[in-house]
């Protein structure tokens, strides 16, 4: 660990917030319908979207509507996304001649996709046809991304507005957010990504004679505009099959900076966009100034100790540059390994598998907290509202008042829901975990031996209900049992968060605001900051501790002792 | 349920002509204008022939090239398409091992990769390895090893292509790349670069 490294880790968040904080004020503009500064060039689009798709912008939907509107939509996509690959061979721009992707692997893909997990059981060069790539995942980088944010705008919207009964119009929140904020974004970002090296053609794979006269077949593909946009959206599954380790996917050290930021842009953009929405009389930029803290020191939290435990590998020191790029060294593999978790983005640029045991209980760890340290594009931030809803529950159990947030009073539907999003995520991290550990086609999977072994399968698990898509890629999970296994896992991961989500800012939008007064519990000061990060960890570690402790811990007591497995 | 059924079907409908058509073909199109080298690739050209890309790692085996990072990559095994063999810098499936650290046969794939460096390399023998010289990178297709990588292997090639060590070193040191803005990313020197110079300024009869 060096002053360069912290220097490192210092700029990393700087330049995040720089860009953040005027992307998140420009967000808020085009949530609540202000001019953006491009209405003149996108407005004729936009009408026009909503005229092919008879979508009337003016209707305004109830939370149950909201939330019907979300899942008919993610279900379409989905099924559209399973026809192209199991249709693929049929189909053009399939240069490499793929053939059709199995069921089973297509339903794991299709939702994996749908619901922003994004994990990968394909090699995508050696699995996917170019127009699988472009119609399928690139299309549900933008659409999944979207969703999210259209979810958490309808939750501001319920705690923004006064005695109302509407949370806005989940077609309109959608085109927007894809129109104004994620295809201008992706359309520069694959410029830039480009000009770094990264591929963006309809080229069959390349032939090249080494000078050596050996052969070398090299993947090409329309990989920049898919990148660009896995990288924003928070979707996180690669063009190519190692992901953004790939020297195509992510070729030098500039390019890796600016997809480490971009990974976690929009997500931290949206929490000023939050404030902003809330508006000054509820002193909204503080409101969202403290949840930007509370992420910014989980996320460095996570940083240094992976950073520590990679650098201290005592008698593993030597293998520690196993599944890392030269390029990228420790430093910014574990930035990218802490970042990637702490968002739901969930691409690599190493491989976690090959971490110290500590050093890749990080980012399990930050999947484990729900996803809401920044987290998903949207889904981050509404995951972290919950826990702030349990946080003024506690703290309002303290003082013996009924917790308020923001002005509006919490009771006990919220609560219940609140809880209910807090009880499902674990479920089938442990459920399908532990089924897993148990049954022979659960254990075959496994490639390490020992406690890392254990660590595989909470890994996937994990990833899966948490919605991220990064993977302790060890462990062999394209087969019919952990495909179905999986699928279930991000599904409820997704939706059975989602519509808790959408019925709490259902139940919030219809309350008046309660004014300030002496006995309002100040959110946004230091100690309510200290009191959701506390919550985070606790409610973390009280659900998962015991199977950490049978995984990365013990694996790492037992090699420090020189123990090998 | 069934009225939103339309809205739903069409939006999903113009979203994938926009975001999976237009958008990816748009910047095929504006990619192979404003950087064809990069959309292509970064292609490297010598007598008329495709011997690589300069962001592409690939195999050396021979004494007189640099020689990269071990690498993990696979092809199907021909003789039973459930298995696979080794395949290093096989750029059409990039690979990690994914190994564990604390795998008894992990440590030992070090060691013996670590022996062979030496017996490779008698003159460095006394060096320290550099770590990367001795594990698969996380794309199997790393084009890149660090400075002390490369002279850790200066005498070798010296000695192979009858050339001045201090030369080679003065070569690794000229290709060396450091950190970005002096801190981001750590410093690299391109094998394939390197092995390109050798070839020109030392030429094998």
């Amino acid at each position: 660990m060096t002053w360069l490294g912290f220097a490192e880790i210092a700029a990393y968040m700087a330049a995040v917030t720089v860009i953040a904080w005027p992307l998140g004020l420009y967000m808020a503009r085009v949530f609540t319908h202000q001019p953006t500064g491009i209405d003149l060039a996108l407005g004729p689009v936009e009408r026009a979207f909503y005229a092919v798709c008879r979508i009337d912008r003016t209707k305004e939907q109830h939370w149950t509507e909201y939330a019907v509107a979300c899942l008919v939509f993610n279900v379409i996509g989905l099924l559209v996304m399973y026809a192209l690959m199991r249709l693929q061979e049929l189909l053009p721009l399939n240069h490499a001649g793929q053939s059709a992707v199995s069921p089973d692997l297509s339903i794991n893909t299709a939702i994996s996709f749908a619901t922003n997990t994004n994990w990968q059981n394909y090699g995508g060069e050696s699995t996917m046809s170019y127009l699988t790539q472009m119609m399928g995942m690139t299309v549900h980088n933008f659409t999944s991304a979207a969703t999210g944010m259209a979810v958490l705008v309808a939750l501001v919207r319920g705690f923004a507005r006064k005695q109302a009964n509407t949370l806005g119009n989940f077609y309109v929140d959608v085109t927007r957010s894809v129109l104004y904020v994620l295809l201008p974004a992706a359309i520069l970002f694959t410029l830039f990504l480009v000009w770094q090296g990264v591929p963006q053609n309809l080229d069959p794979y390349t032939q090249a004679t080494t000078l050596e006269g050996a052969q070398q077949i090299i993947a090409q593909g329309p990989a920049a505009s898919q990148i660009a946009i896995k990288q924003l959206g928070t979707n996180g599954g690669g063009f190519f099959n190692v992901n953004s380790a790939h020297p195509f996917e992510n070729p030098t050290i500039f390019s890796n900076l600016a997809e480490c930021m971009a990974l976690i842009l929009i997500a931290a953009g949206l929490v000023l966009t939050f404030g902003r929405m809330i508006g000054e009389d509820r002193s909204g930029k503080a409101q969202g100034r403290a949840l930007y803290i509370a992420m910014s020191l989980l996320l460095v939290g996570g940083i240094l100790i992976a950073w520590w435990a990679e650098t201290h590998a005592g008698a593993l020191a030597q293998g520690t540059m196993e599944g890392k790029e030269t390029r990228f060294g420790i430093l910014d593999s574990v930035i990218w390994a802490a970042a990637t978790t702490a968002s739901s983005n969930g691409s690599v640029n190493s491989m976690h598998d090959s971490f110290t045991p500590l050093g890749g209980m990080v980012p399990l760890v930050n999947m484990m907290l729900g996803e809401v340290v920044f987290g998903g594009v949207g889904s981050g931030l509404h995951g972290m509202i919950i826990d702030v809803i349990l946080a003024v529950f506690i703290a309002g159990l303290m003082v013996g008042r009924t917790p308020e947030y923001l002005g509006k009073k919490i009771e006990a539907k919220e609560i219940k829901l609140a809880v209910l999003c807090l009880l499902v995520f674990p479920l089938p991290i442990l459920i399908l975990g532990g089924l897993s550990l148990v049954l022979p086609v659960g254990l075959a999977g496994i490639a390490a031996p020992g406690p890392h072994g254990l660590t595989e399968v909470l890994y996937a698990f994990t990833s899966t209900s948490a919605n991220n898509g990064s993977a302790f890629g060890g462990l062999s999970g394209n087969t019919p049992y952990y495909n179905l296994t999986m699928s279930l896992a991000m599904l409820i991961g997704r939706f059975l968060v989602i519509v808790p989500t959408l019925a709490i800012a259902g139940a919030v939008v219809g309350k008046k605001i309660v004014p300030v007064s002496a006995g309002t519990f100040p959110t946004q000061s230091g100690q309510f900051i200290g009191l959701l990060i506390a919550i985070i960890l606790i409610i973390g570690g009280l659900t998962f501790f015991p199977v950490l402790a049978l995984g990365p811990i013990v694996e790492h007591l037992m090699s420090v002792n020189g123990s090998l497995f | 349920m069934i009225k939103q059924l339309i809205p739903a079907t069409m939006l999903t409908l113009v979203l994938t002509l926009i975001c999976g058509l237009a958008y990816p073909l748009l910047m095929t199109q504006l990619a192979d204008k404003i950087f064809p080298s990069q959309a292509h690739g970064s292609l490297i050209v010598k007598n008329g022939t495709i011997v690589g890309s300069s962001l592409i790692g690939q195999n050396f085996t021979k004494p007189e090239y640099f020689h990269p990072r071990p690498s993990a990559t696979t092809v199907p095994d021909p003789n039973d398409a459930t298995k696979t063999v080794a395949a290093p810098y096989n750029a059409a499936s990039s690979a990690a091992s994914n190994a564990a650290l604390t795998a008894k046969a992990q440590v030992d794939a070090i060691a013996a990769a670590s022996d062979a460096l030496r017996q490779e390399n008698p003159a460095s023998a006394d060096l320290p390895i550099p770590s990367e010289l001795v594990t698969a990178s996380g794309s199997g297709l790393d084009p890149h090893v660090s400075p002390e990588g490369a002279k850790y292997q200066a005498a070798r090639i010296a000695e192979a292509r009858k050339a001045k060590p201090d030369d080679i070193l003065a070569l690794i040191d000229g290709k060396t790349e450091g950190k970005l803005f002096g801190l981001f990313g750590a410093p690299t020197v391109n094998v394939l670069s390197l092995n390109l110079s050798l070839d020109e300024r030392w030429p094998i009869k």
